[in-house]
């Protein structure tokens, strides 16, 4: 469904360039939630904003479904990590999630359904006439995610989307966030820093090198379903697999 | 960030010693804002019964003359006469239009060049260069072009109060947070619905600063539009009192002005409270 292929990347030129990203091949299949973990700076975010065309890439190519992406492909959805400044503040909750649902040919009265359907499934029933910044953290999040669910995207981008909130909402929303994917069949790249995060919450996981990043390693993620915050983080193979992954990120530490 | 509280409202939950406690804290709150008012028409008036001249009326006589040139007409029309309609239509006319006339150009062109680039920097310098004449300099000319009369003068407000519109548009248009910006472009919001939904909102609170500031030059341009080249309206009416040597009503003229001046900014800065107030409790919260 999602086909990277030798995606490069690097800002500026001459001496100063900064190669952020050099060469990386990755694919996505139809349904599947895939995590790339990284450290910080290893041009995570260069990735996520190539395949959501909001930036040129220097070379290689992507394609969604089998389309290549040269503007802004019109089956993502991308939330973002900070919630406060993605969402619109002289919006109310349920205009934010209803404003990109003109282009799908929603008239008024379909949009605010949907936006109101989304709010419920994210467990925000009746906030739709509550303005985002009412809101707490973890809440408008929350707004971010149902935004994104009410588009029906082909494909959801997340950014270290939980990496703004405290560890116990940010446990919530990593449920929420399985719990909508199953029921929406959604195909899901989500890229983190958190170890933990891309195992418990991932398919896969895919490891990158610190910048120009490249794929260092790639782990299917064999956990039973539905996942559970104590059950599955005890388990001898969350631990084992943690242990892989970040022996990866290790590894392309040592080395850079 | 938690949970922000509810925005207060005075809700039917409120405890009614408090809701009383709150209406004494207004009044008093408004007291003490305009106590000075009637002791400074106090000293004016000893002020100027001692000084007895002719140029500087008592504004017990101003207020006299005011009521008996402009507010002795019927009822029906709230009192106001001939001469006040004739007066003040005409002034309130210009204002508003050469103001409105401005906001929108100010606006759509500063929206424009704050989104490209490129124009803004074939406009810059232009910008620049014509904001540094003084309005008041181009009235001979615009007097050339338009002969005397409402062109003239709705001509002279709207190159005069454009630049502080132009200026903050474009600013507020140019730095859109990045993030909004993504967001719009990811979901697919482009055009009419972009520029309505997303740019114009952002730049809203510059805009509205920038449109506070040229209501206030719009009435100086007003004045001054009219004691140049005019028949009618409120600086026609400063120059020809004077000319008449009918002290007490142009001293009135001077007046009206003081007080137009206030309400326009009161009732402004109401508006704004209450389109923007998103942004001011998103400030207070965040």
């Amino acid at each position: 469904m999602l086909d990277v292929v030798n995606l490069t990347h690097t800002y500026g030129q001459g001496p100063t360039a900064h190669h952020a990203l050099g060469g990386i091949d990755l694919k996505v299949s139809e349904g599947e939630l895939v995590c790339v973990v990284g450290p910080s700076g290893c041009g995570k975010s260069t990735l996520l904003r190539s395949i959501a065309g909001l930036i040129q890439p220097t070379e290689g190519h992507i394609r969604i479904r089998d389309t290549a992406v040269t503007g802004i492909p019109g089956d993502l959805a991308v939330v973002f990590q900070d919630y406060s400044r993605s969402l619109f503040p002289w919006l109310t909750v349920g205009d934010n999630i209803a404003l990109p649902l003109r282009r799908r040919g929603m008239d008024r009265q379909a949009r605010h359904r949907a936006a109101a359907e989304a709010l419920q499934e994210v467990g925000l029933d009746g906030a739709a006439a509550k303005y985002p910044w009412e809101l707490s953290g973890g809440m408008q999040q929350r707004v971010a995610i149902a935004r994104a669910l009410a588009y029906r995207p082909a494909l959801l981008l997340m950014d270290e989307p939980f990496g703004s909130v405290d560890a116990q909402t940010r446990e919530d929303l990593e449920d929420l966030l399985l719990k909508v994917r199953e029921h929406h069949r959604m195909t899901v790249l989500l890229i983190t820093h958190d170890i933990d995060e891309s195992v418990y919450l991932g398919d896969r996981v895919v490891v990158l090198t610190s910048a120009p990043a490249r794929v260092a390693g790639e782990l299917p993620v064999r956990l039973p379903s539905p996942r559970d915050q104590i059950a599955t983080r005890e388990l001898p193979a969350f631990v084992h697999l943690r242990a892989e992954v970040g022996r990866l990120v290790r590894a392309k530490d040592r080395r850079g | 960030m938690s949970l922000t509280e509810a925005p207060a409202r005075p809700g039917p939950a409120a405890p009614a010693p408090r809701r009383l406690r709150r209406a004494r804290g207004t009044l008093w709150a408004l007291a003490a804002r305009v106590w000075l008012v009637p002791i400074a028409l106090v000293a004016w008036e000893i002020a100027t019964r001692r000084a007895d001249t002719v140029y500087f009326p008592p504004p017990s006589q101003i207020a006299a003359r005011m009521h008996e040139v402009w507010l002795s007409g019927p009822v029906s029309r709230l009192f106001l006469t001939d001469e006040a309609l004739g007066t003040f239509g005409p002034s309130l006319g210009r204002l508003f239009g050469g103001w409105l006339l401005a906001c929108v150009l100010g606006i759509t062109l500063g929206i424009a060049a704050g989104r490209s680039r490129t124009l803004a920097d074939y406009i810059d310098p232009i910008i620049e260069f014509c904001r540094a004449i003084p309005p008041s300099a181009l009235i001979p000319l615009f007097i050339v072009l338009f002969k005397t009369g409402t062109q003239m003068q709705v001509a002279t407000i709207v190159y005069g109060v454009i630049w502080p519109i132009l200026i903050n548009t474009i600013d507020g248009a140019r730095y859109v947070d990045r993030l909004h910006t993504d967001t719009a472009q990811v979901f697919g919001v482009r055009g009419a619905q972009r520029l309505l939904r997303v740019v114009l909102p952002s730049a809203a609170p510059k805009i509205f600063a920038g449109l506070r500031l040229s209501l206030s030059l719009a009435v100086v341009l007003m004045v001054v539009s009219e004691l140049v080249g005019s028949s009618d309206g409120v600086g026609y009416q400063l120059i020809y009192t004077q000319q008449t040597f009918d002290m007490s009503a142009m001293w009135g003229a001077i007046v009206v002005l003081g007080i137009l001046g206030y309400l326009l900014n009161s009732s402004f800065l109401l508006a704004e409270r209450h389109i923007l107030s998103w942004h001011r409790r998103a400030r207070q919260t965040t």
